[in-house]
């Protein structure tokens, strides 16, 4: 009796949850993945199967390539731009806190402003200051004698663009990260540091700071990758993946092929080697969650 | 002697550059503060003042005018809100059996919970599409809100901050004869308040901010969230009324912004702990 | 021969060092004790040069070091945590000053390895880290890292890094603290032996008395900021300069009664195990504790005053209520006058 309804009790609290997770996570990656090896369209009442065909377009298609090698050369951007400034602002704002800690926080808080505002909006604000002609980046080059560039529209260029705002968005995310990982190296390790010889500039960074913050590097890294596998927002915003597929990336892919053109199975192929990317560092972020105490 | 006037000097260059960095990382947003208040002429004069000559209001005016703004900005609240709620009513209870009760199945189901931090929203979205074209409820509040409701990092969340509260609490209140319902959402829920504002946190800037799912979800432009609104000025404005898109973009960007000036602190616990997620 | 002259430290408006003069002797072993607060580690951290006096001087062999880096003094430190780099093994952890000392940077980064030079250095450290870890036991665990090691042996590892430098002196900020018991007991006896083996200069700072009162030459007993006594142990314990020193040092707290009770002016402090069972005076017992090798007794005196005496342990302890008589030697009486100071005659 009581056994029942321990169980009732049980099932009223976790079954909601597990429904849904099912529903709307677990049974829609069944199907995405099921769709993949489809010529499915929106809309339509029939499809086939046509194996690997959908992925093999994506990566041999000399057009459709160029969503897969244009996230991963924006990822090589991203991910050490993002990672190298977060460490140099986290490693500033860290020594300037003991001196200065209304200053620091000021700081800190300007950094980290892109994380929060919404980045279509500010994707708009980026456009007003890369416009070619009336736009404070090329008016600066111009008062400095140098040529204002096509920063958007011009296709060697572009991604790279679309890069530094990434760096721009995440480089607060990294730096808060940097900061906790900081935080957290006990100061006698710097005094020993010191008594040992080593308790200046390069020595100290290298024998204590560099070390300690081994697992938050690999932490901050495999996020920022994560997040520039995801990048969306700025494209979807600024270049439609432009001009001539210059800055298409996987996740706008995915939207122009399924939800414009209405190819939900190439669409549902673009999404699973996203799905994969994605995974392979998350699961490589989990086991540096793991061993985030291998030290100790 | 040299060695404090080289720490001196270290120390000024690197304020500078903290300095010139933050500057560089602030100014979309002073560009886009100062073109909002500038006047079309003036906007269209090449110069770098980030002053305006005169506080042209009037781009606000326009901006609420003319973009359906606030419409949108509604939008972007009743979304948020429902999504929170929502995430909310699934998460608690499940994450509180998962920390604080033994059942048969919890370690699947904690699983489950640990496999969703691995799929990104954008994995299901033709599925969820999908069944909303089946069910015929695509541009709806519903179509932006219900697909957001199982928050596999919420439960994560949750379930950490339940399992760090003594089991002695809930043991109690048991004794005192209260039901598991009341005992999650009067005794357990109060109690990790600061896990449940981080949460809440993560979840409005997560859901404001995004426009995957709208773009996808809504073709109604009265169904569109901020950053669709954005879109669809965007789109219409063929470059007369740039100040007044900037101040849409200032509108949209401001509370985001006051949210994180007023909650740095739980903000940035938030927004680190969703580095969790997938 | 280090020499402290009129140290003042002040972190915002508190002085928490206030005008410490000190020499420690050329191979001495001068502990630094008491109770947390009292400063004892800030002054330790100004001998390393981790910290600078507000004002003041140090003085090692007679040369101002007050402006050098603890590098530059060649000072080793052993920490309370050990403060081991986690991510270098043993043998790396005991090279690291000896390579930061004698090695430049491009010999000492992975590339040095190319280098001839580098190569002969190399191979000498590793000579002194064999002999200093062989010296402490621990040349079985070179190869390992600190987390593979226990508490004991993280121990030696600090002391082998703070040994192989040669350093002008050992300072040593409450090493033992993070041991257990049988542990700390063991290695206090290494610690003292060496001191003895290197005859080295050490500076030892800790809270607990009985490692001052074993290890230590020498004693500073600091009291909110100040040196309240130095001097030998024995002296701390038969002389005790201050009635705070008296209630400080000694391993049951001190009687401190007026000193009418014993027909003395002023304040008089009597140890409890000096007043033992025997003819003098007559006082009624109230409560008795057994403790093995000794029985702890209090009794009232006639005029209302309790005092706390030792019998030894196979004393016949009558029932608590019952008249025994308690005597002690006149030079145990410790008498203060009203400031505290100890009264001599």
């Amino acid at each position: 009796m009581t056994r029942r309804r321990e169980t009732l009790t049980t099932l009223v609290l976790v079954g909601p949850a597990t429904l849904a997770m099912t529903m709307l996570i677990f049974v829609p990656v069944v199907v995405v993945a099921g769709l993949s090896f489809t010529d499915y369209q929106f809309g339509a009442h029939s499809l086939n199967f046509v194996g690997l065909d959908n992925y093999r377009t994506l990566f041999t298609d000399p057009q459709a390539r160029r969503a897969v090698t244009n996230t991963l050369l924006y990822a090589a951007v991203v991910i050490p731009g993002t990672c190298t400034l977060g460490l140099l602002v986290a490693l500033g704002l860290h020594s300037l806190a003991v001196r200065a800690p209304r200053a620091a926080a000021v700081l800190r808080a300007a950094y980290f402003l892109p994380v929060a505002a919404t980045l279509v909006a500010m994707a708009v604000a980026w456009q007003m200051l890369l416009h070619p002609n009336l736009g404070l980046v090329n008016q600066m080059l111009a008062a400095a004698g140098l040529p204002g560039q096509r920063w958007l529209s011009d296709r060697g260029l572009v991604l790279y663009t679309l890069a530094v705002i990434g760096i721009w968005q995440s480089l607060g995310y990294a730096m808060v990260l940097f900061l906790a990982g900081l935080a957290a190296i006990p100061p006698q390790l710097y005094d020993a540091a010191e008594v040992d010889g080593a308790g200046e500039g390069w020595d100290r960074f290298w024998t204590v700071t560099w070390p300690m913050l081994g697992p938050t590097t690999l932490f901050v890294l495999v996020i920022t990758a994560t997040g520039a596998f995801r990048a969306f927002e700025t494209v979807a915003t600024l270049t439609k993946g432009g001009p001539a597929f210059a800055s298409d990336v996987l996740v706008y892919a995915m939207y122009r092929e399924g939800f414009v053109y209405f190819k939900a199975g190439y669409s549902a192929a673009i999404t699973m080697v996203f799905f994969v990317l994605t995974l392979a560092v998350t699961v490589l972020k989990f086991r540096v969650l793991e061993n985030r105490v291998h030290y100790r | 002697m040299t060695r404090d006037l080289t720490r001196v000097l270290t120390r000024a260059f690197a304020l500078a550059a903290l300095i010139l960095g933050a500057v560089l990382v602030l100014s979309p947003f002073l560009w886009m503060l100062a073109l909002s208040l500038k006047a079309p002429d003036e906007i269209f004069t090449p110069n770098i003042d980030l002053i305006p000559n005169s506080l042209h209001w009037e781009n606000y005016a326009a901006a609420f005018g003319r973009a359906n703004l606030l419409r949108s900005l509604w939008n972007g609240a009743i979304v948020c809100a429902g999504i929170l709620v929502l995430q909310t009513i699934f998460a608690v209870p499940c994450a509180f059996a998962l920390a604080q009760r033994r059942f048969a199945g919890r370690g699947v189901v904690f699983g489950l919970v640990l496999a969703g931090l691995l799929v990104p929203f954008h994995v299901t979205a033709i599925p969820i599409f999908l069944g909303l074209a089946q069910v015929r409820m695509l541009d709806s509040y519903t179509a932006l809100i219900a697909p957001f409701a199982a928050s596999v990092f919420g439960i994560f969340l949750f379930r950490q901050a339940f399992a760090a509260l003594p089991t002695e609490v809930f043991e109690a209140a048991r004794v005192d004869g209260l039901s598991e319902p009341a005992i999650v959402w009067r005794i357990a829920f109060p109690l990790a308040l600061p896990a449940a504002t981080a949460f809440a946190l993560f979840s409005i800037v997560a859901h404001w901010n995004d426009l995957f799912w709208p773009l996808i979800a809504t073709s109604n432009p009265a169904l569109a969230t901020p950053p669709r609104a954005i879109l669809y000025f965007r789109d219409a404005e063929s470059g007369a009324e740039v100040g007044a898109l900037m101040a849409a973009a200032v509108v949209v960007v401001a509370p985001m912004v006051a949210l994180f000036l007023v909650a740095q602190r739980r903000f940035v616990q938030g927004l680190a702990a969703g580095g969790l997620k997938g | 021969m280090i020499d402290l002259d009129a140290i003042v430290r002040r972190f915002g408006t508190t002085d928490v060092l206030q005008g410490i003069s000190l020499r420690v002797a050329t191979g001495g072993f001068t502990a630094l004790l008491g109770p947390s607060g009292c400063g004892k580690s800030t002054l330790l951290r100004i001998i390393a040069g981790l910290d600078r006096p507000t004002s003041g001087a140090v003085r090692f062999d007679g040369r101002d070091v007050s402006d050098e880096t603890p590098a530059a003094r060649n000072v080793a430190m052993v920490f309370q945590a050990y403060a081991l780099y986690p991510h270098l093994t043993v043998a790396q952890n005991i090279a690291l000053p000896l390579a930061m000392r004698g090695m430049t940077r491009t010999e000492r980064s992975p590339l040095g390895a190319l280098l001839s030079g580098a190569r002969a250095k190399r191979a000498a450290q590793a000579k002194a880290v064999r002999l200093v870890a062989e010296m402490l036991e621990i040349g079985g665990l070179l190869s390992r890292k600190p987390a593979e090691l226990s508490g004991g042996q993280k121990q030696r590892v600090a002391l082998a890094r703070a040994l192989v430098r040669d350093p002008s002196v050992f300072l040593l900020d409450e090493p033992l603290s993070n041991l257990d018991a049988n542990l700390r007991v063991q290695m206090r006896a290494e610690i003292i032996a060496l001191h003895r083996k290197t005859g080295g200069t050490f500076v030892h700072v800790t809270h607990d008395q009985t490692e001052a009162m074993g290890m230590a030459d020498q004693v500073a007993v600091m009291l909110q900021g100040r040196i309240a006594q130095l001097g030998s142990p024995r002296d701390l314990y038969e002389r005790p300069a201050t009635r705070d020193v008296a209630a400080f040092v000694g391993s049951h707290p001190i009687n401190l009664v007026p000193g009418a009770v014993f027909g003395l002016p002023g304040e008089v402090g009597l140890r409890p195990e000096h007043l033992t069972p025997g003819k003098g005076i007559e006082a009624r017992l109230v409560y008795i504790e057994y403790q093995g090798a000794e029985v702890l007794l209090d009794v009232v005196m006639p005029d209302g005053t309790r005092l706390r005496a030792v019998a030894p342990g196979n004393w016949d302890a009558p029932a608590p209520g019952a008249l025994v008589h308690l005597c002690h030697a006149p030079e145990n009486l410790h008498r203060f006058d009203a400031s505290g100071a100890r009264f001599t005659a």
